[in-house]
């Protein structure tokens, strides 16, 4: 990639970006010829070798990672500085939010966080039939889709159940759109059983919602509550995240002798680094930044005492597998034996270390650990504490290996467990996982019922290739149809591309 | 008396297609009919210890000690030749369980579970041991709220039925033909009981499933279509009729020479029978 003004010029130049996607790509250069912040040395090194990493968010950070506005604010009291009443009907409410979105930055330049919606909007809903809520409802999710195409912009619903999130859970199964990504808030005694039941009927329809476990996440924030966003990240309501900073936990486990020089010495080291580049990237959002001289702190949208820390962590499958490599043994982490104990311990210590740590200008004064989902760059580890993909277990496997990680990863862990098609035809099954994942300490449930190359038919697993490519030795006429078909679909799906974008993911392109 | 055992050729502890919900399966080794169209065939014989298997492993998983095979698990990397190898449709890598152990397995994926089911090979050929596992999970307080479901061809006798209904939720039972000659030539046994089984487990509310295979001109013609039709009609029209399709996956010998059948085959059958009356017919959620 050429550097400095040449970058820049390639990217006016670049035919392929939209105008909007050139200024963004403008701005992130510009902010990359600015010096770094001034660090230790031996931050400065870790961070050159890549063992911490400041996931590209930039070189002089002016906006926190995630910004979880509290939109009951605008909602209830207007705006001065928009120049906006309160609303009074459901019509103007959501008006009122479509504004509001756009005056709420995150790392990404779009919102990572529209909000609690059922909550925000059932009290404009007495008056409002049925099909109106439903026409409103999906306005607002083209809107959505069309204006900020970004999938890590995240609505949350629940823990109620109501008209609201059953609207918007009939429109987001409907138009099955990329964006905005949606999070249940599940509560067995607030929502019942009903409201998860349909959540699941959706899931087997697009893969959405995520359904987030609310008795643990509200335990681990606080009255003023919490929210959902981006890759399912829990972070406190009315703030959000300055940063995240994350550690390679393959490459720390690469620099240690045993697993005991690993929890012992390198470790540490490395989380007190990563602490250091932390501090100084915090340090620079309040002191210099000038952001929370906004009108969102003075309304009252967001609360600057409100922003967590997240202190990231992945690669944890390879870090495990070397450390095991390193001891002459060859267990595999995720296969529930003595190498997910040892994934455990890493958890458990690193959770110790976090809590050592006190942070200026950090909620709460502690980081709060995450096990970070990857940038589209990794190569050669696997996200957070994840299983490396093509050796999950079936999914009961799956969750009764990971399960004991969950509780040490208050700002979130996300697993995403892959479910072959055949379970569209018994969603109670996946119910029952769901519940019994929740019921062994899972934060947060997301699967993705794909058209797996897998797929197990009864006792055996077949792989559709193989039958893929048993059923073309005997071409059939009728190919040109399915080739028609398949084009269709993929040019479909190229053209789309370049409009919705994960600018989180073009981030780590860089 | 002691506690019966079961040979095992396979247990799953996530299942979504044996019944409703999420299911822990027991693959019981043994069957009494012999399918060309078996997509698990290697469930059907018991292991003779002939030993024909031990030198088809490439990993030296299998040998025989004082005359029994003995399958070491941490050695075998699954390709299943001894399968390929055995000259019984058996296999040497099943595994002989006690009620106990698999009452263990239950209540460590309690959680997980809607139920257990019992399928094969021909589960109802260890028919003890079924009885055994269902009673003591229906007197387990922990364990009552789970369903037992039986894959069946139902071959089974009147006699034996009742003896394993009263701790049994629900049987799914395959009818393989309905024209007996066909049904001879597609398992080598008559129909006849497993036609009486389907009436006396609707009767008894035990029915929840009536399967059948769709084989192209073997059983997806006209005549066998308007037979099973009138057959789960005489049952209950809102009866659920599954129909599966016959694929090669799994499938050794001769049959793999027969046709497959096709989504379109599937659905125009589904159509029919629909036409006939029936309400609850239900066709392969994933084509391959």
């Amino acid at each position: 990639m050429p550097d400095g003004l040449e970058r820049l010029r390639s990217i006016v130049e670049d035919a392929s970006l939209s105008v909007a996607q050139k200024a963004r790509q403008l701005a992130i250069a510009a902010d990359d010829l600015l010096a770094y912040l001034p660090l230790e040395a031996q931050t400065q090194r870790a961070l050159d070798e890549r063992v911490i990493c400041d996931m590209y968010e930039g070189h002089a950070p002016y906006t926190p990672r995630y910004v979880l506005a509290d939109f009951s604010v605008v909602l209830r009291r207007g705006s001065d500085h928009l120049e906006l009443l309160a609303p009074t009907s459901l019509a103007d409410a959501i008006h009122t939010l479509m504004i509001a979105y756009h005056h709420v930055p995150s790392v990404t330049g779009m919102p990572v966080y529209l909000g609690q919606l059922d909550e925000l909007l059932l009290p404009f809903c007495d008056d409002v039939g049925d099909e109106e809520l439903y026409a409103e409802i999906k306005r607002l999710w083209r809107y959505l889709d069309r204006t900020l195409p970004d999938a890590f912009m995240h609505a949350n619903v629940g823990p109620s159940d109501n008209r609201v999130a059953r609207t918007i859970l009939r429109v987001d199964a409907e138009l099955k759109q990329i964006a905005p990504n949606l999070t249940l808030l599940y509560d067995p005694e607030a929502s019942g059983e009903a409201l998860l039941a349909r959540a699941i009927e959706n899931i087997l329809e697009c893969s959405k919602p995520h359904v987030a476990n609310h008795p643990l996440h509200t335990a681990a924030f606080d009255a003023r509550g919490y929210g959902i966003v981006s890759c399912y990240n829990a972070l406190p309501l009315a703030g959000g995240a300055s940063t995240l900073v994350r550690v390679n936990l393959k490459k720390v486990a690469e620099r240690s002798r045993d697993a005991r020089e690993f929890l012992d010495t390198i470790l540490p080291n490395y989380v007190g680094l990563a602490f250091d580049l932390m501090q100084a990237r915090i340090d620079y959002l309040f002191d210099h930044s000038g952001f929370f001289q906004s009108f969102l702190v003075e309304e009252g949208w967001i609360d600057r005492t409100r922003f967590a820390a997240m202190f990231g962590v992945f690669g944890m499958a390879e870090a495990v597998n070397t450390l095991e490599r390193k001891a002459g043994r060859s267990a595999r982490y995720g296969s529930n034996g003595g190498a997910d104990d040892l994934g455990h311990a890493i958890s458990a210590r690193l959770a110790e270390l976090v809590a050592a740590q006190p942070l200026d200008n950090v909620w709460r004064g502690r980081a709060m650990l995450h096990s970070q989902a990857g940038l589209s760059t990794d190569s050669e580890t696997t996200p957070g504490v994840r299983i490396p993909y093509g050796s999950e277990p079936d999914p009961v496997t799956h969750i009764r290996a990971l399960a004991p990680h969950h509780k040490y990863y208050p700002s979130g862990i996300s697993e995403i467990l892959t479910l072959e098609e055949t379970v569209k035809g018994n969603p109670q099954a996946v119910l029952q996982l769901c519940k019994a994942a929740f019921a062994s300490g899972f934060r947060e449930f997301t699967a993705n019922v794909a058209n797996n190359d897998l797929v197990r038919v009864t006792g055996y697993m077949i792989r559709l290739s193989d039958v893929k490519r048993h059923n073309e030795l005997k071409v059939s006429r009728t190919n040109t149809t399915a080739l028609g078909a398949e084009a269709a679909r993929l040019t479909g799906i190229l053209a789309r591309k370049p409009r919705v974008v994960a600018h989180e993911l073009a981030a780590g392109d860089r | 008396m002691n506690s019966p055992l079961a040979t095992v050729s396979k247990i799953l502890t996530w299942s979504c297609v044996d019944g409703p919900g999420n299911r822990l399966v027991i693959f019981l080794q043994g069957c009494n009919f012999a399918c060309p169209s078996c997509h698990n065939p290697h469930t059907i014989g018991v292991c003779n210890h002939c030993g024909d298997c031990i030198p088809a492993c490439p990993t030296d998983a299998l040998s025989l000690v004082d005359g029994l095979i003995v399958f070491d698990a941490d050695a075998c990397n699954s390709c299943d030749a001894c399968l390929r190898a055995c000259p019984i449709s058996a296999s040497p890598m099943t595994h002989v369980y006690t009620v106990e152990d698999i009452l263990a397995l239950v209540r460590s994926n309690r959680i997980f579970l809607n139920g257990i089911t019992v399928s094969g090979g021909e589960a109802t050929l260890q028919l003890k041991f079924i009885i055994a596992l269902f009673s003591a999970i229906k007197q387990d307080p922990e364990l009552a709220g789970l369903t037992c479901f039986i894959d069946s061809n139902g071959h089974l006798g009147e006699l034996a039925w009742q003896r394993v209904l009263p701790v049994t939720d629900g049987v799914m039972l395959d009818i393989k033909a309905f024209d007996n000659g066909t049904h001879m030539a597609l398992t080598g046994r008559c129909n006849r009981r497993s036609l009486a089984s389907a009436r006396s487990l609707h009767a008894h509310g035990k029915l929840f499933e009536l399967r059948y295979l769709m084989i192209p001109s073997r059983t997806d013609t006209d005549l066998e279509l308007d037979q099973l039709a009138e057959f789960a009609s005489s049952l209950d029209r809102s009866l659920r009729v599954r129909l599966n399709a016959f694929q090669h996956h799994g499938v050794r010998g001769e049959a793999r020479e027969w046709e497959k059948m096709s989504r379109a085959g599937v659905e125009m059958a589904a159509e029919r029978l629909r036409a006939a009356g029936l309400a609850n017919v239900v066709t392969p959620s994933v084509w391959i």
